[in-house]
């Protein structure tokens, strides 16, 4: 009984998720526009709902939504100081490098919130996610500061994984 | 509404000068760093941020496409960070060696594990 | 001001293609030639968007999603091929 429902609910997450998708590529509100739409959403869900575990109606509590805005503003000043440390090394003749490839634990579980801790790593300054098996991640760091996972969680992934362990936790 | 109009103009000059000037800044390491994983590193940052940067301004200029705008720009941020991720681990595992100074390499003994070709011959074929 | 600044912009955009072109041309190895392609992709899809803008044409929009959407599974194809083929 609490399997079906929550395939049930899975169901109409991705269904509602493709439509209002649906509503934005073609931004009419004509009943053909939308029956179409309705039928390609209903179709796909049935093909991809088994992929679909990264949103839960938990998520859209108060609170939560407060650390996703600071997530992302945390995100956005880790971004554009990457940027400017990309710039710095690209235009300066000696190249200042020095890389490595670390590995740490992370404390996360949820799948989703992993991929997004991956892609954020991937998109902050001087570390790309090379892989992720169970809870490690291999990031080459193109300044090394430490080789220890210890140094390389405090200075790659912490800021990140506190809030994301507030949100999934 | 007028000046609304004319203030989201400029913001939106200013975004797409900044993103067309990352986006180069990107292709500039793409050329010069000295190996692949470097490559990696400052073309995916400088030219995802260069893109979003630069769509969005086209976003505030013309507010009326601005929803479809942000559907590309959100689907940058989220699939080219995944694509470079994908390059990275491929490579490694086909056996294209990274420059490393720094005495750490925690991956080798993983892409060994994996069957990773212990000569590069093969990589600089195609 | 408008026409300058997008000038401009585009110039810069070009150039980075360019240059990316470059490295696509001589990268050693196919996965270089792969990076390279997956930063065109993202000059490609910037300039097509700004091109919308130019023209004044809300279709080519269109035409950078499809083309950041083709552009990724590309990527994601070349990169399985790498991992297992080469």
């Amino acid at each position: 009984m609490k399997k079906q429902s929550i395939r049930f609910k899975n169901y109409f997450y991705t269904f509602t998720l493709l439509w209002l998708l649906w509503y934005a590529f073609t931004t009419s509100l004509q009943p053909a526009e939308l029956t179409v739409g309705a039928v390609l959403s209903l179709f796909v869900a049935w093909i991809t709902v088994k992929y679909f575990d990264c949103c839960d109606p938990i998520l859209i509590y108060p609170g939560r939504i407060v650390y996703f805005v600071g997530y992302f503003f945390v995100f956005l000043r880790a971004l554009i100081k990457a940027n400017f440390d990309v710039a710095r090394r690209v235009i300066n003749p000696k190249l200042p490098i020095n890389p490595g490839i670390v590995k740490f634990e992370s404390k996360l579980h949820n799948r989703f919130a992993k991929m997004v801790l991956a892609n954020s790593i991937t998109l902050t300054p001087g570390t790309l996610t090379v892989d992720v098996i169970g809870n490690t991640f291999y990031i080459h760091w193109i300044d090394v500061k430490g080789g220890d996972p210890e140094t390389a969680y405090k200075e790659i992934a912490e800021p990140f994984e506190r809030i994301l362990l507030k949100i999934y936790g | 509404m007028e000046t609304v109009l004319l203030i989201l103009h400029y913001a939106g000059l200013f975004l797409i000068l900044l993103g067309s000037v990352f986006l180069f800044l990107g292709a500039l390491g793409i050329y010069r760093m000295p190996d692949l994983y470097n490559r990696l590193q400052a073309g995916t940052k400088a030219s995802t941020l260069g893109a979003m940067s630069t769509i969005l301004g086209v976003g505030l200029i013309q507010p009326s496409w601005f929803i479809k705008l942000f559907i590309i720009v959100i689907f940058i941020a989220l699939a080219n960070p995944l694509s470079s991720h994908a390059l990275a681990r491929a490579s490694y595992k086909a056996g294209v060696k990274p420059i490393i100074t720094s005495d750490t390499d925690e991956y080798a003994a993983v892409a060994d594990e994996a069957g990773r070709p212990k000569t590069e011959k093969n990589t600089q074929t195609l | 001001m408008t026409a300058i600044v997008i000038n401009i912009a585009l110039m810069l955009i070009g150039t980075a293609a360019f240059i990316g072109l470059l490295r696509f041309v001589k990268g050693p190895t196919a996965a270089d030639r792969a990076v390279a392609s997956d930063t065109l992709s993202v000059i490609g899809i910037a300039g097509l968007v700004l091109l919308a803008y130019v023209f004044r044409r809300y279709i080519y929009t269109d035409l950078a999603l499809v083309y950041a959407v083709l552009g990724f599974i590309g990527i994601i194809v070349i990169a399985r091929f790498i991992e297992r083929a080469l």
